[in-house]
């Protein structure tokens, strides 16, 4: 019998997570669930794929930044897409992998993060919300296995303890700590291959933001996928700071400061700031 | 419904279902709404530190509710879940205070109606504050599902009659959120009876919950609890700056009870447990 009230479903208390109930009340709106018959072929190329995200500790807490390039085959989908969001005010998440289907996981996970601080009244520890991530990734594990392909890579740190924290996730969810830097997406292996020689946790902000800028410079070098620095458009990474005063998205001009000073380093030797051969 | 004896007329039914439930109500304590230069503003007293009777619900919507605790907690539950869904399914800004307050309304009139099921012992404030104060919506919703649109302030549960008669006569449009923490607070404490010889009492810090929301806040979500160190910086010495109203017959009027647990000067009879169960008489 239809009833104009409230359903029972949402009046009854019990889970604390959002996409649990959206699961049960409206499992349509997931964004697992694409199609009824599951795609013969591989749907990866439906897609826009293709990033490099790097994130490093200092001491006051972590940055992450990603690049801004979609590829769809040989083709630029995208030359302005942001790949790196706020999950809350202490911790964000940047994404890698099928872009659509990324970014409303993005926004499943963090409606969830507030969704619990609304109905519970805290919010989760750091570990809480990379276990409630994990398990969004794990139940896109059908999506992946057609080729639409959702990796993120996790920052965050908790107020009262304030070291920043760095998660790294595979397809079937598994999720793994990094310490120092970490990265993630087709053009990662060339960025942390660049941290490997510029990351020190002594540097302040400033010095890792150029860090995590000049590894995305490495990654768009090599990685066709990867965005570098667009300088007619102005287009730069996105890069989110997070410390114990909260989290920040650096403005525009401040990106393009520290691209600018960068590309000016490039031009004197592409191959950027040298390394020395021993010692440390 | 079956009755245990002869036959009740349907108004008489509906009578004493309504009677219940304004009971049920009236027996807890107040709380008041008050809609000052930057938004909406709560403030009730409630000793609980942990059960909470002012939530937000979304970016610029809040909740607040007064009478049996397990179902307005249920139905702020609903209504968090709601919005959430709403705001995903669509966007943030597709979520308003109007379609929740129906909602509300859908609900509870049916509870009440249904003649099945015991009414809810609930009295509810839905709020949503836009850009400028005309914008700014108040709603209070009767556990009949009657919506009724508020403007500048409101009182509901407890003694709200006399609580809102303070209001009307003090309230000023366009008040600062320290203005009309003090307005709150005062009105709050005026809901003595004649009984205790018409003298306000001071609530003390601790046993008020006060919450805003503030739309000069930066972030989306405006909604912002007011912690007791603010509230000192804001209330000041309680002791010189209790309001001299109605004072006016007994020399017995009770003292200020400042720093004193109010059971000593609750109105009511006795009730000031935490919102769960109001006692049975």
């Amino acid at each position: 019998m239809s009833d104009p009230r409230i359903p029972a479903a949402f009046m009854t208390p019990g889970t604390s997570s959002f996409s649990d109930f959206v699961a049960l009340q409206s499992p349509e709106l997931l964004p697992g669930h694409r199609s009824g018959t599951p795609l013969a072929g591989n749907a990866g190329d439906l897609a826009p794929h293709g990033t490099t995200i790097v994130a490093a500790t200092f001491a006051e807490g972590v940055v992450i930044a990603g690049d801004r390039r979609a590829t769809q085959g040989n083709l630029i989908a995208e030359r302005d897409m942001r790949k790196v969001f706020p999950a809350d005010e202490y911790s964000a998440v940047g994404i890698a992998g099928s872009a659509g289907l990324a970014i409303e996981l993005v926004k499943l996970f963090q409606t969830e993060l507030e969704h619990y601080e609304k109905i519970e009244g805290t919010t989760l520890s750091v570990e809480g919300k990379a276990n409630r991530l994990a398990a969004l990734i794990r139940s896109n594990l059908g999506m992946a296995m057609q080729g639409l392909v959702v990796v993120p890579l996790f920052v965050g740190l908790d107020p009262d303890d304030p070291i920043g924290r760095i998660f790294a996730y595979d397809p079937t969810g598994g999720r793994y700590e990094q310490t120092g830097f970490a990265g993630v997406g087709s053009g990662s292996l060339f960025a942390k291959g660049a941290l490997k020689k510029l990351y020190r946790p002594d540097l302040d902000e400033a010095g890792i933001v150029t860090a995590l800028v000049q590894a995305l410079y490495d990654a768009a070098d090599d990685d066709s996928a990867t965005g570098g620095p667009d300088l007619t458009r102005r287009i730069f990474p996105v890069v989110h700071v997070i410390t114990a005063e909260g989290g920040r998205t650096l403005p525009e001009a401040e990106v393009t400061a520290v691209a600018e000073r960068v590309v000016a380093g490039r031009m004197e030797r592409p191959d950027g700031p040298i390394a020395a051969i021993e010692g440390n | 419904m079956s009755m245990g004896f002869g036959y009740v007329s349907p108004e008489q039914l509906m009578k004493d279902r309504a009677d219940f439930a304004r009971k049920g109500i009236s027996r807890g304590r107040a709380l008041v709404a008050v809609q000052y230069a930057d938004g909406v503003l709560f403030v009730s007293e409630n000793p609980s530190a942990a059960l909470h009777k002012v939530s937000e619900i979304y970016d610029r919507i809040a909740f607040a509710a007064v009478g049996r605790y397990n179902e307005f907690e249920n139905l702020r539950i609903a209504g968090v879940r709601l919005a959430d869904m709403r705001g995903y399914a669509y966007d943030r800004r597709d979520v308003t205070g109007r379609g929740l307050a129906n909602a509300y309304a859908q609900t509870l009139g049916t509870i009440f109606s249904s003649g099945g099921e015991k009414p809810y012992e609930v009295e509810l404030f839905v709020a949503e504050i836009g850009d400028r104060p005309e914008s700014d919506q108040l709603y209070r919703l009767t556990y009949d599902g009657q919506v009724v649109d508020e403007h500048g302030f409101a009182a509901i549960g407890g003694a709200a009659d006399v609580v809102a008669g303070y209001l009307k006569e003090h309230f000023a449009e366009g008040a600062s959120l320290e203005d009309a923490v003090r307005l709150a607070v005062a009105a709050l404490g005026h809901s003595q009876t004649e009984a205790n010889g018409g003298t306000d009492r001071v609530i003390p810090i601790d046993d008020l919950e006060v919450a805003v929301l503030d739309r000069t806040r930066t972030q989306p979500r405006k909604f912002l609890r007011i912690r007791p160190a603010r509230l000192e910086q804001i209330l000041g010495d309680r002791t010189a700056a209790t309001v001299a109203s109605a004072s006016t017959s007994s020399a017995e009027g009770l003292p200020p009870t400042e720093g004193q647990s109010p059971e000593t000067t609750s109105p009511d009879g006795g009730d000031d447990e935490p919102p769960i169960a109001p006692p049975l008489d």
